[in-house]
Formats: structure tokens, sequence, C-alpha cells
């Protein structure tokens, strides 16, 4: 719950100081990103590392580049700079067990909600696995965000809610070890998005699935993560670091989840004034 | 809203009324409009029948020519050759030109499609030479065509083609720029390579398109075909117009030309249905 030094795991720091005591399962050392034909880089010295499990928020004003930095940690995009391992490996192109989720549900309207929560798992790069398998995982990840009875549907019969579960679900039959989202419920209405919360906290628990979620609300971030980053700067970088040590659901712990808040907001609001003088 | 409805005082066939009148009017105005466009649909196609019944049988003179179009004659006439040795010959011929045609079209028509939807400037590098060669009707081709490809089925399927290969081009082109940036960046955040990117999210997505460039394909094949065939070939619904006017027998022309709409009616038709099975789950 305290604020720590701006880039708390630097990977020449001994182990011991560090929080994260396990071997972490996603690290980005030095990531920097620079889009072709832009003057300034988007993302510089970002250093980070996953712990297996853990939930980390990514909050940051719009445009500091928080989908970007996703990309790259999801392996979607190359940085320009750095290097992205996950269990020690450098990433090359999307890793079969790491699922992204966007804003945008992306469902594909010719298949039902069942073949949509398969599509890809056949794909050249994903590990083979018997028919049976892959039926047997697209049927538990449906049950598991409770559509089991939808899944002959068309994503145009299914509201907006449904059709992010959908999503979840396609991220889930793939077993991941890590899930990406990026915004996942931010065009979801308050009650369907505390829905999609909670269900984020039982996935993340059945599935023992690290989890990094893009989010512009804070409530969101201090309701679910383990840990919540705030990007900032231009070029963008880890600019505060907090660490949530309480129970989930976090309902009951309103008043320290407030004293956080608080910490966050004013960290935001002087990068503001420091970039506005 | 009905809280001092005095329902209480009312007989039970009353309510039963009350509740048919209340629930009936939703159900009715939905089901109007389509029930109204076919009745509509087919009070035309009678009203035509009529017209055409008018012009020939009632309001021409008893001996003229004209008579000898008439659907009294006509129709009787194409229901004997129907169930003749020939003009099912020349329905089969005429048939299997068109869907060589249209294969054709899509094989080239298709990728043609994909490339210049995918690469906007191949698109700005084609598009004028495509508004060029489509303006070219696919019958001054004749000539050319037969000196290339000889006498018989080959050049009339080259016309065909030619004529059926720009709405395919245009609309699958169409279709690629209207596929949702957020179905491609599903496929890469799947891993998919280039080749399941276009045969699982592409293909599909661009389909409805497809179909809608084939059914524009399909009116136009039809409508140039039977004058492909009045040229060099001996078989087909246009050699056979050719034939029935030959043999002076006016009443099996006037049955032929029935033939020819009903088919092409019925190839709409098809295409139509086409479209609407691939495209169901959208809507
Ligand atoms: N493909 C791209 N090519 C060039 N520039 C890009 C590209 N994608 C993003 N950018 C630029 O990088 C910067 C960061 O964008 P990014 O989408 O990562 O921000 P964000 O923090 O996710 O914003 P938001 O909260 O609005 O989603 C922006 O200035 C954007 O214009
Ligand atoms: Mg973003």
């Amino acid at each position: 719950m305290t604020q720590l030094a701006l880039h708390p795991s630097r990977h020449d720091a001994p182990a011991l100081e560090t929080p994260v005591l396990q071997a972490p399962i996603l690290q980005a050392r030095g990531v920097a990103l620079r889009y072709p034909g832009q003057s300034r880089a988007t993302i510089e010295g970002f250093d980070f590392a996953l712990a297996p499990g853990e939930t980390v928020s990514l909050l940051g004003s719009s445009g500091v580049g928080k989908s970007s930095l996703l990309r790259v940690l999801a392996g979607l995009q190359a940085p320009t700079e750095g290097h992205v391992t996950m269990n020690d490996a450098p990433l090359v192109g999307v890793h079969p067990r790491v699922a992204v989720a966007f804003q945008d549900p992306s469902l594909l309207p010719w298949l039902t909600l069942e073949k949509n929560v398969a599509f890809g798992l056949d794909f050249k790069h994903q590990p083979r696995q018997s028919r049976a398998e892959s039926e047997a995982r697209v049927e538990m990840a449906i049950r598991e965000v409770g559509l089991t009875q939808s899944r002959r549907k068309f994503p145009a019969e299914l509201s907006g809610g449904m059709a992010q579960r959908t999503a979840l679900a396609r991220c889930l039959a793939r077993k991941p070890e890590i899930l990406l989202l990026d915004e996942p419920f931010g065009a979801l209405d308050e009650v369907t998005r505390t829905e999609m919360q909670h269900l984020l906290l039982k996935v993340v628990r059945d599935f023992r699935t690290a989890a990094i979620l893009i989010t512009h609300d804070i409530d969101e971030a201090l309701l679910v993560s383990d840990r919540i980053l705030l990007l900032g700067g231009a070029p963008a970088s880890a600019i505060g670091e907090w660490r949530i040590d309480l129970p989930k659901p976090r309902e009951d712990f309103i008043a320290e989840l407030g004293a956080i808040r608080v910490d966050i907001l004013s960290t935001l609001r002087g990068t503001a004034q420091r970039r506005a003088a | 809203m009905s809280m001092s409805w005095p329902t209480d005082s009312l007989t039970r066939a009353e309510r039963r009324a009350l509740a048919q009148s209340t629930s009936r009017p939703t159900s009715f105005n939905i089901a109007r409009p389509a029930w109204t466009n076919a009745a509509l649909g087919v009070g035309g196609l009678l009203a035509l029948l009529v017209l055409w019944w008018l012009g020939t049988d009632v309001l021409a003179s008893p001996d003229g020519f004209i008579r000898h179009f008439s659907p009294t004659t006509a129709i009787p006439k194409l229901i004997v050759l129907l169930s003749g040795p020939d003009l099912p010959v020349h329905i089969l011929v005429s048939l299997r030109r068109v869907l060589v045609g249209l294969g054709f079209a899509l094989l080239v028509g298709v990728p043609l499609g994909l490339a210049i939807g995918s690469f906007q400037r191949l698109n700005s590098a084609t598009s004028p030479a495509f508004q060029f060669l489509r303006m070219i009707s696919p019958l001054s081709w004749m000539p050319i065509a037969v000196m290339v490809f000889g006498v018989g089925d080959d050049p009339i399927y080259f016309m065909l083609a030619f004529a059926a290969v720009w709405p395919i081009v245009l609309n699958t082109a169409e279709g690629v720029r209207r596929l949702q940036p957020a179905w491609l960046s599903l496929a890469s955040s799947l891993a998919a390579t280039r080749w399941e990117t276009l045969w699982h999210v592409i293909l599909p997505g661009v389909l409805g398109h497809v179909l809608t460039g084939l059914r524009l394909a399909i009116g136009i094949v039809w409508i140039v075909l039977v004058p492909c065939e009045m040229l060099g070939v001996s078989a087909g619904l246009g050699y056979f117009i050719l034939d029935t006017r030959d043999r002076l027998a006016y009443s099996e022309l006037m049955a032929t030309v029935l033939m020819i709409g009903l088919l092409g009616f019925l190839l709409d038709a098809g295409a139509r249905a086409l479209y609407r099975l691939a495209t169901r789950s959208h809507a």
C-alpha cells in the first residue's frame, strides 16, 4: 500500500528486495516503443515483472500509451528497444497461452457463440489437441462465464454483457497463463460492469491465471488488482505503483481502498500540474 | 395504464374480445408489410399478364399478326415445348453456359476483388481501367473472341465471364473495405497465419458482398446470354429464338421469350435466397 520506487523490479536488483518471490511469468526489460514516422517514442524505459497468478491494473490518461504497451506485452508489437520474456523465453509473436481481449468483443457474426469461443483453437500456431479435448475446453469456458443456455445463439442475439462474456470465454478456452485485457468493460453499463468485475475475479481464481487489465476506472482497478501501475509522461513510463494486499472481493474494504484512491488521484494531479507548468 | 378499467363487470366473452382487441393490432401490424408486399407483387405480375392479353387477344384485330404472340397461345405452347425433346435441351445448354461463365467470373473476380480491397494503391491503379473495360459491351468482343477461342462454347464463356466479373470484383473489394478492423486484430491476437486469416475471417466476412455481386452478375449474364447465343452456335435459348423465327413458329417464339423471363426470374430468386441464407445470422 505504499508507493514504491519508480522502477521497483530492475533486473539487477537483488531478488530479496523484490516483493515478488516467485519467478515472474512475464517480464519486460528496458522496453521502448517508437512508431515509425513519429519524432518521439510512445513508451520508454519500461521495466515490469508479472508474477504467476497476479492481477495488475494499468492506469493512465487517455493516449498515454497503455494499449501500445499491452500490444508489446502481448507480443503483437515488437518493441523498438528492450525485451519481453515469458517464462524466461523471448516472446516472438503471440504466445498460445497468452489471451488478449479488447473493449470490442470482436465476435464474428457468422459464427454461433460456441463457434466463436472455439475460434482459433485449431490454428497452426496453437498447441495440437484432439477434437474432443477442444470441445471439452469450449464447453468448460462457456460454463465458466455462465452462457451455456445461449451457446447456439448468434452474436446479433447477445447483449453487450453477454458478448463480452463470450469474448472472455474465448480467452479461457485457451487455458491462458496470462490474460491481457484492454478496457474490456469500458463500453458496459454500471451494473453489467460490476458483474463482469466479479466474473473476472472468479475466472482469475478458478484458472489461476495472471492478468493485466487496462482500465480508465480507478475503482475497478482497486477492486480487482493486486497491484496498480500508473503510466504517465511522454514518452510514457511507470510513474507510480501501489500494491494492494486485501482479500477479494473487496466491497468491505472501502476505507482502505479510499486511501489508495486519494493517493493515486494526487499522483495523477501532480503529473498533470507538472505537464501544465 | 388500465387501472380504472371496470374489467370485473365484464362477461367472459367480453373479456376475451377485449384481450384480443388489445393484443391483435401489434401482431397484425408486424405481419402486414411482408404479406402486403408479396400480394402487391403477385398483383403486379397478374396485371402484366392482363395487359399482355389485352394487347394481343382483345384489342388486336382478329386476323392481326400480333395474335400469334398472345398468352392464350404462348402459355399452352410453352407447356407442350417443355414436355417435348428440344426446349429442355436448349435450357440445359444455356444454364450450363451461365454456370460456367459465372464460375470463371468468380474464380477471377473474388481474388481480384480481395487484392483491390486490400491495397489502396492497386485500387487507384485499376479503377479507371476497370471503368473503361466495364463500359465495353461484352458483345462487341464477339468477333475477337471467336477468332481467339474458335467457334463454339468457348467464346460464349469468355463473353459471359467478361460481363459478370465486374460486379463481383467491385463488390468483393467493397466487402474487404467494410471488414471490421476488430475481426482482423482478433485474428492476429490468435496468432492466425495469413492463410487462416483469409480463410476464417476475410472470406466469410466478404461473403455477403460477394453474393450481392453474384446476384448482379446473374442479372447481367442472363441478359447477355441470349444475344451471345444468336451467333455461331446450334443450341441454347438464343439459338432457339432465331430457329423458331426461321421456322415461322411464332407461338413457339413467344413461348421461348416467356421461358427466358421465367428462368431469369428463378435465377434471381435463387441468388437472393442464397444471400439470405448466408447472412441470416447477421441481422
Ligand atoms: N499503430 C499506431 N501507429 C502510430 N501511432 C500510434 C499507433 N497506435 C497508437 N499510436 C499513438 O500512440 C499513442 C498512444 O496510444 P495508445 O492507444 O497506446 O494510448 P492509450 O493509453 O491506450 O489511450 P486510450 O486510453 O485512449 O485507449 C497515441 O499518441 C497514439 O496516437
Ligand atoms: Mg487504449
